[in-house]
């Protein structure tokens, strides 16, 4: 086969593209009208399952850039069974992340001790102003319903004792 | 003929005919090249749609645009030569208005009929020259410098080759009338088969290659776009411009790319004409009015066809260095037409 | 292809074309030079690098880059940072291919904690390292047609980078900054369905690679514009202490991947050294086709045969690394990236020296530009491919 000039190569490459466009549709997806499902383990948001949450501060002290924010205060909530001693819990005033400063990291995930904290893949939660972006428990309790199961893992891996 | 448009109505209808014929044989290709080609087309070679949401399949999309540059600030640098800074994008843009003059869309639907149109025509397009360099010289901005003196010097080399290229056309067609040339092809034969008339990209194609390469380099588009060169030079003698004023220089560029097309379809291809043997014409005395509508419409459609090979060579190369941009005019281009001028020539004598 | 002989002297008419241009400016023509600012904010300089170059009409007489506009002291936040989370923070040196910035400081710090991965866990990190290169370098042959006035490569790069990306925020969350890695492993498994899809992606990419050849590297324009160009000589190149694709380009054989013993699964699988004898921009840019072609090879080889088994070795949850200095440098999608980690017993280091490659590969420009015309300026900056965090960190 002679060789085909580059130059015309390029006007096939670039006409080939065109056709499968038209014929095959496109790699682009019409955002607002039509939206891609983010993976399983996509880092979107951050969801609170508020009763997990004993205000331990591990989340606020091993974040990079201390972008979390916890209150607490001890409370005596009544005894478990009849006639049992009053027990101390840990009361979650407030958490709030403020997401303008969140690098989206992971470790305050990681590092929670009672399973309080979980990814979600929600990313449409932006705000107009940058202060609004200062989430507290409410809104962040919201989230969790959206947090999906953890993905299966392929084949030859290890189930891992914890979480 | 003569009855459409001239003789019967007074000199100020005439002119406002011809006036408003004019903004509609500039802005209606412009704006056709940009949604269709530079919208669309680019799009879909790049893998995606382009715009979408303004009006139906984002058919609205440039009077979007247009309303955007028009609402933002015009800003005139502090160290600018105002004047020449203000008036440089509407230079450009005469150049483009007085290249349309002569362009015939059909028997009589010509603005301006006269015998050295083809002079003219090349004589008008270096205009635009000038508009560039008052605006790269006058933004008071280094990139602009360099890119309206790159300008410049890539309109005055690409000039030569046009002129070169076109003059084969001149010879075979014995007129430097326009429409002239128009009738000579399609009243023309081919060794005595008049099916197709004779379209002078069949016999000048070297010639039409090297007028595409140069109206390529005229309107700065992609393998010679260094004027611009947004990699480079940020944008060229357009930094500093916005607003309506870059709006000029938009439409200017792509109005131009449409008349270089119309003109390219009327020296090579055979303009607004059909076969003339298809009806049995022998002169522009028998060709029926009718031709006055659909000539328009077949200019559009060879107009849309030199566009889109203009805009689809601008969508897939990179672009040249200057200096092996004039290497290129000055040793490949300027030799090349100069042999196609004699061999036209000696063609011409020996047939 | 050119000897080593027609490289030097290519050099030395280079040298006597910028000496013509130092002696002609107001000499002969009694024309005055011009100062140009390529940067901070330019186009062609992806990011905030400055390039003051002082010229003679188009002729670049002397250039010299001015960079720390993006500096964010990585260095110095390491010293106040836990090891878990410096990981975070090197992953935004270059945010090409970040995943690939996180392994030479958690080798290092394995190195100093006396621990090594399990073979799973090396066998991913290999995966992955390589996707991130593969994210990288296809967006610099795209970007490369954009430096050179070709719109459409780009998009292309965009479009099929798109499925690498994808990839990885499959695995580890994140699309551009995994932070994945951990001291003694990984954080987590692959997900199910990974392999197939990476299988299908890697032959996209090396569809694109063809495309790629098509459109702009078989191109004659593109050819014209970068052949010749910004002729490095090898012992110039290693003088200036380049690495990765720009030494390899100028004939160097030399690829950390292969010359060092890595608790990494580079050596359980073949594949080639690419090196082009001519060093200029050209080569550069060639070299670092074949690199993502070759990457996506090594991915497909190693999928073959993940070892089963744990991601995560034996480690105590609160990380100390004890006392000792380490030096680990890996071959990265831009060349050579190292950290120097000193640690005193602490929960995060005491002092990180991070060497990137960009940062010694632009060191080369002054030399470099010498002679050249503006629009090579951009050839040469496109085809030496730095990022701009690599080099300010």
């Amino acid at each position: 086969m002679p060789k085909v000039p580059g130059l015309f190569k390029g006007l096939g490459v670039t006409l080939n593209t065109l056709k499968r466009t038209a014929i095959d549709g496109t790699n682009t997806v019409q955002y607002p009208h039509e939206k891609e499902a983010p993976p399983i383990r996509a880092r979107g948001v951050i969801a609170l399952h508020e009763g997990n949450c004993t205000s331990c501060m591990l989340c606020v002290r091993s974040c990079p850039d201390w972008c979390i924010y916890i209150e607490g205060h001890k409370e005596m909530a009544p005894p478990r069974r009849a006639g049992g001693k009053p027990r101390q819990v840990n009361k979650l005033d407030r958490f709030d992340i403020d997401y303008a400063l969140c690098m989206y990291c992971g470790i305050c995930v990681e590092v929670c001790p009672f399973d309080a904290l979980f990814w979600s893949p929600e990313y449409e939660y932006s705000e107009p102003k940058i202060a609004d972006l200062l989430h507290d428990k409410a809104k962040l309790s919201e989230w969790m319903e959206t947090v999906p199961e953890a993905p299966a893992l392929e084949a030859g891996a290890e189930k891992k004792g914890k979480k | 003929m003569n009855a459409l448009l001239a003789a019967d109505l007074p000199y100020w209808a005439q002119s406002l005919l011809r006036v408003l014929g004019g903004v509609v044989a500039v802005l209606l290709p412009a704006g056709t090249i940009v949604y269709l080609f530079l919208f669309k087309m680019m799009s879909f070679m790049q893998s995606r749609l382009g715009p979408m949401e303004a009006g139906p399949y984002g058919s609205m999309q440039l009077f979007a645009e247009v309303g955007k540059w028009l609402q933002k600030e015009d800003i005139t640098p502090a160290r600018a030569d105002r004047v020449i800074f203000k008036i440089a994008p509407l230079v450009v843009l005469a150049s483009t208005f007085l290249l349309v003059a002569v362009v015939p869309f059909g028997p009589d639907a010509w603005f301006t009929n006269f015998e050295a149109g083809v002079f003219y025509m090349l004589a008008v397009s270096s205009v635009s020259v000038l508009g560039i360099l008052m605006a790269g010289w006058s933004s008071a901005n280094k990139y602009s410098l360099l890119g309206g003196l790159r300008a410049a010097g890539q309109l005055i080399a690409y000039e030569l080759p046009m002129v070169l290229a076109v003059i084969g056309v001149i010879i075979q067609a014995g007129t430097m009338n326009l429409q002239g040339i128009v009738l000579a092809q399609n009243g023309g034969e081919i060794f005595g088969w008049n099916g197709l008339g004779n379209p002078y990209i069949l016999t000048q194609f070297t010639g039409f290659i090297i007028f595409m390469i140069a109206v390529q380099a005229e309107l700065t588009q992609t393998p010679f776009d260094m004027p611009i060169a947004e990699s480079e030079l940020v944008s060229g003698y357009m930094t500093e411009y916005s607003g309506f004023r870059f709006l000029t220089f938009f439409i200017a560029e792509f109005a131009t790319a449409g008349v270089f097309s119309l003109i390219a379809s009327v020296l090579f291809l055979g303009g607004w004409g059909v076969p003339f043997a298809w009806f049995d014409w022998n002169s522009i005395d028998d060709v029926s009015d009718w031709m006055n509508v659909v000539g328009p419409l077949i200019m559009f459609t060879k107009m849309m066809g030199l566009a889109f090979v203009i805009m689809w060579v601008r969508f897939s190369y990179p672009r040249f260095r200057e200096d092996q941009l004039q290497r290129f005019a000055w040793k490949v281009l300027i030799p090349v037409s100069l042999v196609n001028i004699m061999i036209t020539a000696i063609l011409k004598v020996a047939f | 292809m050119t000897s080593t002989e027609s490289l030097i002297d290519r050099r030395q008419l280079a040298y006597i074309a910028s000496q013509a241009a130092d002696a002609r400016l107001n000499v002969e023509l009694e024309t005055e030079g011009m100062t140009l600012n390529i940067g901070p904010q330019h186009p062609a300089t992806h990011g905030t690098l400055r390039i003051i170059a002082h010229l003679d009409g188009e002729q670049v007489v002397w250039a010299e880059p001015s960079c720390g506009y993006m500096h964010r002291g990585y260095e110095k936040l390491t010293e106040v940072r836990t090891y878990p989370q410096v990981t975070s923070l090197v992953n935004r040196i270059d945010w090409l291919g970040s995943f690939a910035n996180e392994v030479p400081f958690i080798l290092a710090a394995e190195k100093l904690m006396g621990i090594e991965a399990p073979p799973r866990a090396q066998w991913i990190r290999t995966i992955l390292f390589e996707l991130s290169r593969i994210a990288n370098v296809s967006l610099f042959l795209g970007d490369l047609g954009v430096q050179l006035g070709a719109v459409t490569p780009v998009f292309m790069a965009f479009r099929d980078r798109e499925h690498v990306l994808n990839l990885i925020e499959g695995t580890t969350g994140g699309r551009f900054h995994p932070n994945f890695d951990r001291i003694g492993g990984l954080k987590d498994d692959l997900p199910a369905g990974f392999i197939d899809e990476t299988r299908a992606v890697m032959k996209t990419l090396r569809n694109f690679c063809t495309e790629m050849e098509d459109l702009l590297f078989g191109n004659e324009i593109f050819q014209s514009r970068t052949r010749g160009i910004g002729v490095i000589p090898k012992d110039i190149a290693m003088q200036y202490g380049l690495s990765g694709a720009n030494l390899r380009a100028s004939g160097v054989d030399w690829d950390l991947r292969r010359d060092q013993s890595l608790p990494m699964a580079w050596d359980k699988v073949d594949w080639k050294v690419w090196t082009h004898p001519d060093g200029d921009s050209f080569a550069r840019c060639w070299i670092r086709l074949q690199e993502v072609r070759e990457s996506t090879l090594i991915v497909d080889q190693l999928l073959d045969n993940i070892p089963s088994g744990p991601v995560m070795a034996k480690v105590p949850r609160i990380i100390k690394v004890p006392e000792g200095e380490a030096w680990v440098s890996t071959e990265n999608p831009l060349g050579e990236m190292g950290y120097y980690v000193v640690s005193k017993g602490d929960l995060g280091p005491f002092r990180t020296k991070i060497r990137s490659a960009s940062f010694n590969n632009i060191s080369i420009v002054p030399w470099i530009l010498k002679g050249v015309y503006v629009p090579d300026i951009i050839t040469i900056l496109a085809s030496l491919y730095f990022i701009l965090g690599d080099i300010d960190r």
